[in-house]
């Protein structure tokens, strides 16, 4: 037998997340939950404003980050909570690769599972609220993008703490939300400016804060998911 | 399981020897009466806000206190996750309950004066969002506090999260900002800042010192029932050892 050198941080990142993805992809409750409650929740927003008073472009930006952002949290509860099942979190710790790793697959598992919400819930927000994105679509991918990079990168790191706790998945929200703040605003701001057809110019602030916030906290959350494991 | 029941006891004793509430607390109080007798009669009503403007003098002070128990909280979560020192997780533990009851002052003491000064009791203005953000963070960083039994955890999951939460406030900050200000300003009529008349001047100082002093006494006070209660715990716990 051969001996095979353990994985380095990417390939075994890309491990996990393929882990957790062929489990999800067996399963499929968790996404399919995700994904109706996502749709639901944009058809529901639809009812609850005087369409006529507040234009359906006006109102899609927001209606469509909040949708997003509670829809994600259904995906990153699970993270971590299915590793609880006959401690299945033990096994992963004793591979013998990094904990930062851990922490990467996991969040690209998440972020997958996010970005297959978002490819269902915004052309059905472009269909549902008659949306002229046009060639600005592709900007909307950028938006997209950057945001849900930010969310899940802050989002595994509280699921892995939250799921230790007492209260469990109540808190990942109560820790997460605030962090969800800025990602919100700015990917809300930016949909709005390209909605609108102004210039990509006038949506470059809040671009720029999406891009800090990812950059900033992906590389906070790697370094402090040690912290969080058992020692 | 740890059974040192001796230097437990020990350590229990001289943390029981020390009043919570102590001298430093008293004087605090005492400043702060003082200050209030002052704002009360010997400081000048605002021409144009009238009484509604003392409660800046109570306002303000607590907007310091809440930033520095914040900054407490950052700096120990730092060396508790460098060092693995309980005391600096017990100081965090300290400022950030101290934090949230000034941040509560804050958003209290702010719509109070904003309903007859500004017509409303909120509005989402940059400042009052900041605040408001900063109660929540402040507020879950309690309820983790409080939903984990084991000390260890408990100390480096509070330490993760005030870090992150001192990298997230520039970021709440620049967005709140960039919100307000992408929107129309007023531009000849811009309110002035009013420069304070010597005797404001030297009210609002003095609340500051005051404040500044009953937070710090509030802290060390949080910090000395945490001695306590991990003493109590350790007691307990080797009660249980010894049955």
């Amino acid at each position: 037998m051969t001996e095979t050198a353990p994985p380095g941080v990417l390939s075994a990142a890309w491990l996990v997340a393929r882990k957790d993805l062929t489990i999800e992809f067996r399963t499929r409750t968790a996404f399919f939950s995700a994904l109706v409650f996502a749709v639901l929740g944009l058809c529901i927003f639809y009812f609850a404003w005087d369409v006529t008073a507040v234009s359906a472009v006006d109102l899609a930006p927001g209606v469509l980050w909040v949708i997003l952002t509670f829809s994600g949290l259904l995906g990153l509860q699970r993270s971590f909570s299915v590793e609880e099942n006959e401690r299945a979190m033990d096994a992963l710790l004793v591979a013998p690769v990094d904990r930062e790793a851990i922490y990467l697959g996991k969040a690209i598992a998440n972020l997958l599972f996010v970005a297959a919400i978002q490819v269902v819930a915004i052309p059905a927000l472009t269909l549902f609220y008659n949306l002229p994105f046009g060639k600005s679509f592709a900007v909307m991918l950028v938006i997209a993008a950057l945001a849900v990079v930010g969310l899940v990168a802050v989002g595994t790191l509280f699921s892995a703490m939250a799921v230790n706790t007492r209260l469990a998945e109540l808190l990942l929200p109560m820790l997460s939300l605030p962090f969800f703040v800025p990602i919100v605003i700015g990917a809300a701001q930016s949909t709005a400016r390209i909605l609108a057809g102004r210039p990509l110019a006038e949506a470059w602030p809040w671009l720029k804060i999406l891009i800090a916030f990812d950059i900033v906290f992906l590389t906070a959350c790697t370094l402090a998911f040690p912290y969080t494991l058992e020692e | 399981m740890r059974s040192a029941t001796a230097r437990d006891i020990s350590a229990a004793n001289a943390a029981a020897s020390k009043p919570v509430l102590d001298w430093l607390f008293g004087a605090a109080v005492l400043a702060v009466a003082g200050v209030y007798v002052r704002v009360i009669y010997f400081t000048p009503l605002e021409l144009r806000q009238g009484a509604a403007q003392k409660i800046y003098y109570l306002h303000l002070p607590s907007v310091m206190g809440a930033y520095l128990s914040i900054a407490i909280v950052a700096v120990t979560s730092v060396i508790y996750l460098w060092l693995r020192d309980e005391r600096a997780d017990r100081l965090a533990e300290a400022a950030g309950e101290v934090g949230l009851v000034f941040m509560t002052a804050v958003l209290i003491t702010g719509p109070i004066w904003a309903r007859p000064i500004w017509g409303t009791y909120w509005t989402w203005d940059a400042r009052l969002t900041l605040s408001l953000f900063l109660w929540f963070v402040l507020a879950g960083y309690s309820i983790l506090r409080g939903a984990i039994e084991d000390r260890a955890m408990r100390a480096r999951y509070s330490a993760v999260l005030g870090v992150l939460a001192a990298l997230l406030i520039p970021f709440i900050h620049l967005s709140v900002y960039l919100f307000r200000t992408l929107h129309p300003m007023p531009i000849v009529l811009k309110p002035a800042e009013p420069s304070l008349p010597p005797e404001m001047l030297t009210t609002l100082l003095s609340s500051l010192g005051a404040f500044t002093l009953l937070c710090i006494a509030l802290i060390r006070g949080r910090y000395r029932l945490g001695l306590l209660r991990d003493a109590i715990a350790a007691v307990d716990e080797a009660e249980g050892d010894r049955r």
